[in-house]
């Protein structure tokens, strides 16, 4: 199968992705006995929470109290931001993703002083709209070609998204001309396609900058205790233990060399990265001079092999070895995955992102032990 | 558009690019500031577009640094760097100005008077040492007091500063939106409703986790361009001292949010 088939095959999966939910009436808006049992919902990964309303309304209905119906969900205790994917949620809040992931929902109550206002399928409508805006400003370098969509084809194009259909998103998005990231893993960057900009302001002259400028949704989740197990990870109580980054990433293209997934975070996290892994090649090249000048029996070279293969492969997963003071990346999710990071970047962004045109990454990173964080007092 | 060219935030930028520049058009004080500013040598050419973009949240940071050396008397702005774990550092210094605790006395008239009171103001903010701007102070009979919270943030996306805010009655409430609106001069609120490019919407603060009024960015590198091409003086197409682009900036957004007194960078006073 070639790259491209492999693509749109990617693309179908993550359209086709949907969440099991389990979800449960907040006790205190439980008026008759016995307890409802939880509503037990496909939720789609590239839809929005408030959304299944219409699924969930019918099945609690007989048992709220009377009201308007505010429609908010939690995951232990914390509550979840509506204008957020349900699928990033999960990737995000569930290290050891659980299946059904176990929600609490209210009708009542809702906390207007944590959430923004949410006011049924409209509001969810406006804030993707409102995101495609600024993927297509980060693009383009200008929103028209949103905001001169025709009516219809704003409708069609959210309709798909509710719906979950890709063939209508893609037939209706292509009209936004929302040029895809450029080819990079030929070795020949397209230079038309991938001029960069640095931060200092400098662009190349003549001609308009197409892309470049790559919209991305950042979710870091850091932890002082270091953790084997996915399913020891501690908990988040609290929204502000996510660092949140909504900043594009800029393609700064090397003659014969791929910008991949690695590169991508390493520009948004630049502390995670480079002097560990210098250090830790270093040491492995060392290591196998030192190797290959010693005298040993096959078995014990077999062995070094693997231990210095072992470091390299720590190297590319950008691990130090187990350490208190260290800060380690533990984890890149994307869509529910854990792509390999010398994927090319420009791959991952064509084929995983979402709807809205942004690609959102979920990353875990293991922090120094030895200051107490913010919110560890 | 044919014939005036209508800003969102109901300033007339003049009706074409060739005619008189759009300093004419400015307020007052908006004026008065900007032509402050020009005389000032043009340091800080750092990451100026020709597109007329900020290009990081480190020029908002400078930009206060050198308003404070130079003007001490001030709204007491100040940085607030991005609360997050120490670790995860990023190239971009990241962080916001803030403005709390701004107390704004509501009067009965529409329009804020901007002639300055002496001595008979009554600064009715309870527990409030902050500097409090002469020239809102107008009516010391006016009964309702109002709290704002303005913070500017750096947008990577749109690379241009933002303007989120909150408000609050005197006994701590948070105020809605329709209550904010009425208070906005008559002239920003029709052409905020009829312009699709700004308009006032609740959204999440983007360091904060919480729900606050934000001004839609989306036009404004159109009008900072505008603004600075209409008039070669002010840098045109080579660029312009980022404290220039603020100023003016601040004055355009403080008119929509009916406030553009308090948001002032520059003391009013002539020199």
């Amino acid at each position: 199968m070639d790259v491209e088939a492999m693509g749109r095959e990617a693309q179908k999966y993550v359209w086709e992705g949907a969440i099991p939910l389990q979800i449960h009436l907040h006790e205190s808006e439980v008026t008759t006995l016995p307890h409802p049992s939880p509503a037990l919902v496909l939720a789609p990964r590239m839809g929005y929470l408030p959304l299944l309303l219409p699924l969930l309304k019918p099945h609690f209905s007989s048992t709220l109290p009377p009201g308007v119906d505010t429609i908010w969900f939690e995951y232990k205790g914390l509550a979840l931001k509506w204008h957020i994917p349900t699928g990033v949620l999960f990737d995000l809040l569930c290290a050891e993703q659980e299946r059904p992931w176990n929600l609490t929902v209210h009708f009542r109550g809702y906390p207007g002083n944590i959430l923004t206002p949410c006011e049924g399928e409209d509001s969810v409508k406006w804030s993707f709209i409102n995101s495609l805006k600024e993927a297509a400003y980060i693009v383009n370098g200008n929103c028209k070609n949103v905001m001169n969509m025709s009516q219809s084809d704003q409708m069609e194009l959210w309709h798909s998204v509710l719906n979950g259909n890709m063939e209508a998103y893609q037939r209706v998005s292509s009209k936004l001309k929302l040029e895809k990231v450029g080819d990079q893993y030929v070795g020949k960057p397209n230079s038309n396609l991938l001029k960069s900009r640095t931060n200092t302001g400098e662009t190349d002259t003549g001609g308009p900058v197409k892309t470049g400028r790559i919209p991305v949704r950042l979710y870091v989740w850091s932890v002082s205790k270091d953790f084997d197990d996915l399913e020891d990870a501690p908990q988040i109580d609290s929204w502000d233990q996510i660092s949140y980054m909504n900043r594009p990433v800029e393609i700064h293209r090397e003659e014969d060399k791929c910008f991949t997934l690695r590169d991508a975070v390493k520009a948004l996290l630049p502390e995670l990265f480079v002097e560990k892994t210098l250090i830790d090649e270093e040491i492995s090249r060392i290591e196998l001079e030192e190797e290959s000048r010693a005298p040993s029996d096959d078995e014990s070279n077999t062995r070094n092999e693997e231990d210095v293969e072992e470091k390299q492969r720590e190297n590319v997963e950008c691990c130090c070895p187990s350490d208190d003071a260290e800060t380690k990346l533990k984890l890149v999710r994307i869509q529910g995955i854990e792509p390999k990071l010398e994927i090319p970047f420009s791959w991952v962004v064509n084929n995983l992102m979402n709807p809205e045109h942004f690609l959102h990454i979920c990353v875990f990173v293991k922090v120094p032990q030895a200051k107490p964080l913010p919110h560890d007092r | 558009m044919a014939g005036k060219f209508l800003s969102p935030l109901g300033l007339e930028l003049g009706t074409s690019h060739k005619s008189s520049p759009p300093l004419y058009h400015l307020s007052q004080a908006s004026r008065a500031s900007i032509v402050h500013v020009a005389r000032w040598p043009w340091i800080y050419h750092l990451g100026m577009e020709p597109s007329h973009q900020v290009t990081s949240a480190l020029l908002l940071m400078l930009s206060l640094r050198k308003w404070k050396r130079i003007n001490p008397v001030l709204p007491p702005w100040s940085w607030v760097p991005r609360p997050k774990s120490p670790w995860l550092t990023s190239h971009e210094v990241e962080g916001y100005l803030s403005l709390e605790n701004m107390c704004i006395l509501r009067s009965c008239e529409e329009d804020h008077d901007e002639k300055s009171h002496k001595g008979n103001e009554e600064p009715n903010c309870p527990g409030k040492d902050e500097y409090i701007d002469n020239a809102t102070l107008v009516q010391s009979y006016s009964h309702d007091v109002r709290y704002f919270d303005f913070h500017i943030v750096h947008s990577a996306s749109y690379r241009v500063p933002v303007l989120y805010f909150r408000t609050f009655s005197s006994d701590g409430q948070p105020l809605l939106l329709e209550d904010v609106e009425k208070e906005l001069p008559g002239n920003s609120t029709n052409v905020l409703m009829e312009s699709k490019w700004t308009f006032i919407t609740q959204e999440e603060h983007p360091y904060l986790n919480r729900p606050w009024y934000k001004l839609h960015p989306c036009g404004t590198s159109e009008w900072m361009k505008l603004l600075f091409l209409t008039d070669p003086s002010l840098g045109g197409s080579q660029g312009v001292p980022v404290e220039l682009y603020l100023s003016s900036w601040i004055s355009m957004v403080g008119q929509a949010v009916g406030l553009k007194v308090p948001l002032e960078m520059f003391n009013k006073r002539t020199e």
